[in-house]
Formats: structure tokens, C-alpha cells, sequence
């Protein structure tokens, strides 16, 4: 005999809730305004680098054309430190020297490239970030307060909680004081694409309420998954910005000349050797998170529908999101197939989560409908 | 080269993953012969090594020299194929290749989870729906070439592992190696002049490196020390992780059972094959795997909230059941709802669905009691609107007094939207305003046929329908106590008052569950061990300069590029620093003693 309604039950012993109009349109009020300031910080952003483009720095190129090289090759590895004329308590300094063969490329100065100008339409960018995500989060609360459970019953709710904690990551490494800002006009122009989506398409009025699945097992799993995928996303535009100053500085390093465009975005970016750094340290920073999402799920889906694991397309794919990302992790430690092939690597994961996140709801469907489109 | 800090763009703060080998194999490493063993054993990733190639060598004459040869030829491809098979190369290929083939499954319906949507596939395609079957799409997860993926993969892993875990406990059981001739050459180097004897230095540097907890000791003229071994302890525990986890999970499906019981109220299960409506087990589980239990439903509660829109929605949702474990346990209370089952051992019992069982009584043309029941219906929907059969099988006799059976095809609504309105389709879940609609049929209902048949419906091709007076078919819809006289004498149908809810458990027994999650566990301590922690080590080498000044040189060096690398020398250094401090100019020589460098470009401004 099988139930047609067997696991309809799953949504239900969530205690129904009164959904309170006035707060789900304030919520509304604020995700607009939210988009509004992103907007302006998006516009502080291209100001900043169109200020930066007024400099002239190219350290990549001198660290890699002809006369740059030899500059870099009459530097010494080492430095002694020579006796003072007393007994010095100083630290020792202590000089840092990089794999042979390794590419010696010094980072770019950032977006505003060393303007002065520039470097101030950044900070404002910054600020305004920082307030369009205070105002997002509010948002996103407020949706949560007039449905009274957690922001992720439908896409919707996913879009918005997802871009506030993707900025909310960029802003964490930013005040940990790390060299992100380069991340700022990509991550606020997809934002702003996300939220747009989120409003027009995927826009659920929140009355409309699918009963999330009762278990404290489904908020850890589904929080720390928006958590990861805000963290890979951060890694993926990372990896793509990698891929491209790397072929820039191949082809200076081959005596090529790259457009003027190219040289003066590029020569504003971190070094690829950077960039690569990044995003793996980011990749490999939430991999066991991500791992821990998983089976995070497997124990609520085994409370909930009796087997931790039955190949459900949103598990199948999060275990191929999963398995993409220990390939990527291999591929770093595989002699041959770093750089450029570990990065195609964590691209093509990033997108089997992309494809989990929308394609899977989409196209697919399966017991976790309730993310309803 | 430059002294440029590496570590500019710095990662997030959750830790220092180290993953970028300067040193995986020495063939990368165009240090490698400057850094010699030193740079050695760092990991245990293996080096690719396995060359194809004649393993024969030259070839006695004489059928002996062939045997031999021959041998030595397959021994060689054996060695080969193995060596590739385990080497990370093929480990990736495979991977990439689990996820690639893990993908049509997700597209493709499969019979494991929806074998109706795979009927209709394989309907609607004819052409595709047999290469479909053949090629094992439609049980992705369990067909030959994903199984050979993933074996292939484990085997891989095994073969990988233990000699990893041999080469490590080697490393655990040795000591550091010794100091590089050039420490200049390392990623992260550090130099001063002190008027402490170099023994005094390197006892001083040893007593400083076993505070910080690394491994050290004296080799010669310098102090050689490492830390961070639990970053491939943790890898080897992540990978032995997943060989759990996957032992597990093969378990627990070849020795899973499910089934699933509805229950009337006040109606029982006791856990045996028979007592199923529906069974499904893994390939070798046996009858005798069966946990024993059985419990009985006392009541079942559904409240459903009133207003707003969620109206409808469930408020609670719950079964009372009295269990006992084992064959003559003590009996005990719990309840059951959906997302808490009944644990008993590996047995689950879940709460998967909910109805209504109206009670109806039948009598036979002189008034005798022939059927009282409470009898499931199924839901058609989140209102409860139910649908199903009663079946009158024997004990009736019509009104001639001959042998006959009734069935009744049954519509319910736990709450009619009231008489003229709509039609019927319930308006909310409880049982506010219960109706039974029916419809009555006699004949054969062809149960005895041998064929199993559906209890929730009627076949009604050896049946013929109750006409009423006006020849019209016979229904009506009662309301509780209400009675359906069935024409010329051949009997009733009561709707009794008392309406009985029903409630479906899912029994699922599925051992190796705990394996697997503490394999899962192990696994992400494992990950986060490997993956935050750096293995590196430090050498401290003390000597006396040609001036007679003692020379201190410090460097370290690291599976990967870090930024964490050159800081952690530098605390060290400062540490050595303070009990051998630099010396000042006027006992000590000029100052371009060893090492001869001039002043680099960032460092030190003078
Ligand atoms: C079930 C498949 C496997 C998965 C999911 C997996 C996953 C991973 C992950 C996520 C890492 C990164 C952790 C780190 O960098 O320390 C890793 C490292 C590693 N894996 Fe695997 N692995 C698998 C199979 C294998 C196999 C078959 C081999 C051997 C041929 C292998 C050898 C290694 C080695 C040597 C490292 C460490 C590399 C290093 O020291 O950086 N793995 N693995």
C-alpha cells in the first residue's frame, strides 16, 4: 500500500502560524531599500575603479617583462641582520622567500589602483555596504518575525537570506582586516542581480506558507548550506578573477601585450598566485562545513522519512557538489593538475551547487519541493 | 625572489588551511636537491612513480626462461596496474567520475523511489526506455558500472591508505631530519650574531622548539624540529572515515527491511513478515532479522489550527501507542509523531499518515448483524476528503435467504460543506460536520478469485449496482446514526457514531546507521584536522662565524605556502632571541661576516 499523502505529513507539526501582514510588508519596504542602497554602493564601486584607472601602476608587468625581471633577479634572498652598536632585544627579522619556480608577482594595489579619489569612492562603497546589509538583514528578519519560523520556506526567502549572508561574509573579511576589497563590485552586482530576481520571480507573498519540517536538524542543515554557499560563492569569483589575471600574466610573461582594459583592471588585482591562494583557503575553510551540512541532513532526513540517505535529487546533488569539491581539494594536492585545472575544478563544483540550489527545484523536484519556486 | 609577504591575501579566519605542497615530489621542487631530506617525508601523499614498460627483461631460452619471463612480465603488470590504480591521479579520475556518474540518477526517475514515474518513462519512450534499462538508468545507485566506480574508488583508497599509515607511523617512529646545508634556500629564514656559545644556542633553540610543542632534537650542529603531525593523522582518519562510511551504508542496505502497518485505532501490530501490508528488504536480510516488538494505537490526535491562512494546518499530530520490546516485554507508553519515531534497537517506527475509519454496521434482510467495522479510508486530499471500500465477504444472506456478498463503494468528508453546496469535498481535516456517501453493490466481489486485491477498492465487473424504486442508482449520504436501506429487503447500512481515526506506520530497521554516523563525524574531524593544520618544521643551527662570533641561523619550512609560516619563525626566533641576543659591535667582527648578503629589497632599512 503506499499513502499518497505519506509524506505530505512531514509538514506538518510545525505549529501553524498567524502570519502578521504589517511585518511582511515591512519586510517588503526594507528588501527595496536594501536594493536601493546596494545600487549606490554598486555605483560607488565603478567609481572607484574608474578613479583607480587614472594610475599607472603595473607591478605585474614590471615583475614579469624583460627589465622587471632582471630587477627581481638582483634581489637578494636573504637579509642579515647587522649588528647595531648595543645589544638589540629586537625580533629578528625574518625574510620570506617563495617556491622556486613559482611566478614572483607582487599583489595590485586594489581597485583604486593608488588614487587617492579612488581609494575614498571605495571606502564609500564599503560604507554603503555595510548599511544596505544592515537594512537587508533587517529585511530578512522581519520576514522571518511575520511568518514565525526561519527565512527559507521558499525561494524566495532562500535569495534574500542567501545574498545577506554572502555580503555578510565579504564584510567579515573585510573587518578581519584581509585584501577582499577587489571582491566588492562583482559580489554587490550579483547581489543586486539576486535580489532582483528574488522580488520579481521568485517573490512568494509570505501569507503563503509551506510548514517547514519540524526538526532542529533541518535549521542547523539548511543554515550552515546558505552559510557554504555564500562562502563558495565568495571562492568561485575568486577562482573566475584568478583565471584571468593568470592568463594575463602568461601572456606578459610570453612577451605578449594585453589591451589596455585588461592591464588596467588586471594590474589593480591581487597576483594570480594570490587570487589561487584565496580561493582555495576559502574552499577548503568551509569543505568540512559543507561535509557537516550534509550529514546534517542525512540525520534529519532519517528522523524524517526513515532512511538517512535515498538519493533524493537534492542529496544527489549535494553529495556531487560534495564530491566536486574533494576532487578540487585532490587536484591541489596532485602534482600537474594545480592552478589553472584545480580551478576549472572548483568552478564546475560551484556550479553543481548553483544547479542544487535553483536547477534542482526547478527542473527536478523530489521530497525537498518545499522550497517551493 | 623578493620578500614580499606571501600571505597578503590572507584566508578567512576559520583557520590556515595548508593544502599548497612546495615540496609534494621533488620533481616539482627545483629545491629539492638544495633542500635534500630535509624537505622529504613531509606528507605522505604518494609520488607518482609507476611506469609502464617490458618488466620481462631478456628472455632465457628454453621453457623455463619463458615461465620465468613470463612471470616476471605479469608480476610487473600486476605492480603497474596496482600502482596506477592507487596513485592520485587515478584517485581523481575516479572521483570526477563518481560525481558524473552519480548525475543521471538525479534526472532520470528511478524505480528505488518512484517506480510508477518509471512505468510512465518507459510508456512514453519506446525507444529510449529500453537503452534506459539496459544500461541500468533507472537504478543508477545500485547498477554495475556505478558500483565498479565506487569499489574501484575504495580499492584505490585501501590501497592508498595503508601504506600511508606504515610511512607514517615510520615518520612518527623517526625523528626530524636534520638541518639543509643552506637554511638560506627555505621559505622562511631568519639570521643574527650572539656572543652565546653555539651549544649553549642550541640548547637554548631545543628547550624553546619542546615548549612549542614540536618534536626536536640535535643533529649536528643545528636543532631540527617539526610539528603539526596531526594534520596527516587527520587526513588518514578522514580517508579510513569514509571506507567506514561506506561499509556502513552497504551494510545497512543489504540488511535493511521497511515496511508499512496502518492501524485503526485500538488495533495492534506485532512485528512479523505477516503482519504487513507492504514489505520491501535489502538482498540479504532474513525473516529472522526482525526486531521483535509489537505495539498497540490507542489514539491517535490531529488538531488542526482554526483560522487564518493556515487554516487546516496541524496543530498536533500525534500517536499514542502502548509497545513492548521483545517477545513478553513489559508494555509502555510513548508517543509517536513525525519527526520522532519509536526507537527500538535498529527499528524505527514512524508516523507517516493519518485518516479516518468510519464505523458502519450491515445488516441482512431479517435485521441480523452481518458486518460491524470500523474501515479505513484513504485520504485524497489535505482536507481529509477520504475515499474507499467495505466489503461484506460472508455471513450475508439476501432477501430470498441465499448466500450473497455486498460491497460498498465509500466517500467521506470529515466536514460537509453542507447540503447543495459543492460537492463532496471536504472543507477542514477534523471532524466537524462527518458525512458518508455510499453507493451499494451485490454480486461476487471476486475475492476468492486467489488474485490480491486492493482493499480500498471495489471490482465491481461480477457485481450489480442497488437501483432504487425509480430504477435510479442507490445512494446517499448519511450523517452519523443515519441508515441506508437497501431496496426489496435486502438490508442496511448504518453510519455508526462512533467514527475511528487510523494512522500508517512505516517500520524501517536498517543496522549499520550508527556506524555511519560516527564515521560521518570522524570524517569532518578528520577533514578539519587535515585541512587547518600545518605540518612544518624548523631548523635552529648554531656555529662559530670565522670571527669567532656565533652565528644563529633559524628557517622553516612548510608542506605549503603560508603566511602563518614565516610568523611562526619569527615568534620562535624572538624567543631564541631573548636568551641569546645579538651581539653588539665591539665584541664582534665587521659585520659582513657569514652570511655574505647584501640588504634585500623591503627588508630591514638600516
Ligand atoms: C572516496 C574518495 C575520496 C575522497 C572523498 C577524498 C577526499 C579528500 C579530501 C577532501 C582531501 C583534502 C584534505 C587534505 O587536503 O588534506 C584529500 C586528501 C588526500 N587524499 Fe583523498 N579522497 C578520496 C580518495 C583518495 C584516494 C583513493 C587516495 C589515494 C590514492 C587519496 C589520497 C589522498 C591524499 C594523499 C591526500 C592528502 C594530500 C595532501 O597531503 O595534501 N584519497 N582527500
Amino acid at each position: 500500500m503506499t499513502l499518497a499523502t505519506a509524506h505530505d505529513l512531514g509538514a506538518v507539526t510545525e505549529l501553524a502560524t498567524a502570519t502578521n501582514e504589517h511585518l511582511a510588508n515591512i519586510s517588503n519596504t526594507l528588501i527595496y531599500s536594501a536594493m536601493a542602497v546596494y545600487t549606490l554602493a554598486f555605483f560607488a564601486f565603478i567609481a572607484e575603479w574608474l578613479f583607480g584607472s587614472r594610475s599607472k601602476v603595473a607591478r605585474t608587468a614590471s615583475a614579469l617583462t624583460a627589465n622587471g625581471a632582471q630587477a627581481a633577479a638582483a634581489a637578494p634572498a636573504v637579509t642579515a641582520r647587522k649588528g647595531g652598536t648595543t645589544t638589540v632585544l629586537e625580533r629578528p627579522k625574518v625574510v620570506t622567500r617563495s617556491a622556486s619556480g613559482a611566478r614572483d608577482v607582487p599583489d595590485g594595489p586594489g581597485a583604486h589602483g593608488g588614487d587617492e579619489q579612488g581609494d575614498l569612492y571605495g571606502r564609500i562603497a564599503v560604507s554603503l555596504s555595510v548599511l544596505a546589509w544592515g537594512v537587508e538583514a533587517a529585511g530578512v528578519l522581519a520576514r522571518a518575525l511575520s511568518v514565525r519560523r526561519a527565512p527559507w520556506g521558499n525561494m524566495y526567502e532562500f535569495n534574500i537570506t542567501f545574498s545577506t549572508v554572502a555580503v555578510g561574509v565579504f564584510l567579515v573579511l573585510l573587518a578581519l582586516k584581509k585584501n577582499v576589497r577587489w571582491l566588492g563590485l562583482p559580489l554587490i552586482t550579483t547581489v543586486l542581480l539576486d535580489l532582483g530576481l528574488a522580488v520579481t520571480v521568485l517573490y512568494t507573498a509570505s501569507d503563503q506558507l509551506v510548514p517547514a519540517l519540524h526538526s532542529y536538524w533541518l535549521y542547523i542543515h539548511v543554515s550552515t548550506a546558505i552559510l557554504c554557499g555564500a562562502v563558495f560563492y565568495v571562492g568561485a569569483v575568486s577562482t573566475i578573477l584568478y583565471l584571468f589575471k593568470d592568463s594575463y600574466e602568461n601572456k606578459l610573461v610570453n612577451g605578449g601585450k594585453p589591451g589596455r582594459f585588461a592591464t588596467s583592471v588586471m594590474e589593480r588585482l591581487p597576483a594570480s598566485a594570490s587570487l589561487d591562494k584565496f580561493s582555495y583557503r576559502v574552499n577548503a575553510a568551509v569543505f568540512p562545513l559543507w561535509t557537516f551540512t550534509i550529514i546534517a541532513g542525512a540525520i534529519w532526513a532519517g528522523d524524517a522519512w526513515g532512511r538517512y540517505w535515498g538519493w533524493d535529487p537534492k542529496e544527489t546533488w549535494a553529495f556531487i557538489t560534495w564530491v566536486a569539491y574533494a576532487c578540487h581539494l585532490h587536484a591541489r594536492a596532485t602534482a600537474g593538475w594545480k592552478g589553472r585545472k584545480a580551478a576549472y575544478i572548483a568552478l564546475i563544483a560551484f556550479g553543481c551547487w548553483l544547479f542544487n540550489y535553483y536547477g534542482v527545484n526547478i527542473f527536478v523536484g523530489g521530497k525537498h519541493s518545499y522550497a517551493g519556486v | 625572489m623578493s620578500s614580499t609577504d606571501t600571505g597578503s591575501t590572507a584566508g578567512p579566519d576559520a583557520g590556515e588551511p595548508a593544502g599548497e605542497d612546495v615540496l609534494a615530489s621533488p620533481r616539482e621542487a627545483g629545491d629539492a636537491h638544495e633542500i635534500g631530506e630535509a624537505g622529504s617525508q613531509l606528507s605522505t601523499a604518494p609520488v607518482e612513480t609507476a611506469m609502464p614498460g617490458s618488466f620481462g627483461g631478456s628472455r632465457a631460452p628454453g621453457a623455463t626462461g619463458w615461465l620465468a619471463w613470463t612471470a616476471r612480465e605479469v608480476t610487473g603488470w600486476a605492480r603497474w596496474i596496482w600502482r596506477q590504480l592507487t596513485s592520485m591521479r587515478v584517485a581523481l579520475i575516479l572521483l570526477f567520475l563518481l560525481s558524473l556518474g552519480a548525475i543521471p540518477g538525479s534526472l532520470i526517475p528511478q524505480s528505488g523511489t518512484d517506480a510508477d514515474k518509471v512505468q510512465a518513462f518507459k510508456d512514453a519512450h519506446s525507444v529510449l526506455g529500453p537503452l534506459y534499462d539496459r544500461l541500468g538508468l533507472f537504478h543508477v545507485y545500485s547498477s554495475v558500472w556505478f558500483s565498479a566506480i565506487y569499489i574501484l574508488l575504495f580499492v584505490s583508497l585501501i590501497g592508498c591508505i595503508v601504506p600511508r599509515t606504515w610511512q607514517f607511523v615510520g615518520q612518527l617512529r623517526g625523528r626530524p631530519p636534520g638541518a639543509p646545508k643552506r637554511l638560506t634556500r627555505l621559505p622562511a629564514y631568519t639570521t643574527w650574531r650572539t656572543a652565546a656559545e653555539p651549544e649553549q644556542v642550541r640548547e637554548i633553540a631545543l628547550k624553546v622548539l619542546k615548549e612549542k610543542r614540536f618534536r626536536a632534537h640535535v643533529d649536528k650542529d643545528a636543532v631540527a624540529a617539526e610539528k603539526g603531525y596531526l594534520r596527516e593523522a587527520g587526513n588518514l582518519l578522514f580517508h579510513i572515515a569514509l571506507i567506514v562510511m561506506l561499509v556502513a551504508f552497504a551494510w545497512g542496505q543489504l540488511f535493511k527491511s521497511e515496511g508499512d502497518k496502518l492501524i485503526v485505532e485500538g488495533g495492534g501490530f506485532a512485528n512479523a513478515l505477516m503482519s504487513y501490508d507492504d514489505f520491501k528488504s535489502g538482498n540479504l536480510f532474513s525473516v529472522d532479522d526482525l526486531t521483535p516488538f509489537s505495539f498497540d494505537l490507542k489514539n491517535f490526535t490531529g488538531t488542526y489550527e482554526r483560522t487564518g491562512p493556515n487554516k487546516g494546518t496541524p496543530r498536533t499530530y500525534q500517536a499514542e501507542l502502548t509497545y513492548s520490546e521483545g517477545a513478553y516485554g513489559k508494555e509502555r507508553k510513548t508517543v509517536v509523531k513525525v519527526n520522532e519515531p519509536l526507537v527500538i534497537g535498529d527499528t524505527k517506527v514512524y508516523l507517516t499518515a493519518h485518516g479516518y475509519a468510519p464505523t458502519v454496521t450491515v445488516r441482512d434482510g431479517r435485521g441480523k448483524v452481518v458486518f460491524h467495522d470500523a474501515v479505513p479510508l484513504l485520504p485524497l486530499d489535505s482536507n481529509v476528503t477520504s475515499q474507499g471500500a467495505i466489503k461484506v465477504m460472508d455471513g450475508y444472506r439476501d432477501a430470498r435467504g441465499e448466500f450473497d456478498q455486498l460491497g460498498f463503494s465509500a466517500f467521506f468528508v470529515p466536514t460537509f460543506a453542507g447540503a447543495g453546496k459543492g460537492d463532496m469535498f471536504s472543507q477542514f481535516p477534523a471532524l466537524d460536520y462527518p458525512v458518508l456517501a455510499l453507493s451499494g453493490f451485490h454480486g461476487s466481489l471476486g475475492v476468492n478469485a486467489g488474485l490480491p486485491q486492493n482493499v480500498y477498492q471495489l471490482d465491481t465487473t461480477h457485481m450489480k449496482q442497488f437501483k432504487d424504486a425509480k430504477g435510479e442508482i442507490l445512494k446517499a449520504r448519511l450523517r452519523p446514526g443515519e441508515t441506508m436501506t437497501l431496496p426489496d429487503g435486502a438490508g442496511s447500512i448504518t453510519f455508526d457514531k462512533d467514527i475511528k481515526e487510523w494512522a500508517n506506520f512505516q517500520v524501517t530497521q536498517q543496522p549499520g546507521s550508527d556506524w555511519a554516523l560516527a564515521g560521518a563525524f570522524a570524517a569532518i574531524v578528520g577533514l578539519a584536522g587535515s585541512l587547518f593544520i600545518q605540518r612544518r618544521r624548523v631548523w635552529v643551527r648554531a656555529t662559530t662565524g670565522d670571527d669567532g662570533v656565533t652565528v644563529v641561523e633559524m628557517a622553516g619550512l612548510g608542506r605549503s605556502e603560508s603566511a602563518k609560516l614565516p610568523e611562526e619563525l619569527g615568534d620562535l626566533a624572538a624567543l631564541v632571541h631573548e636568551q641569546a641576543p645579538t651581539t653588539s659591535d665591539e665584541d664582534a667582527a665587521p659585520a659582513d661576516a657569514e652570511p655574505p648578503v647584501p640588504a634585500a629589497e623591503g627588508a630591514e632599512k638600516q
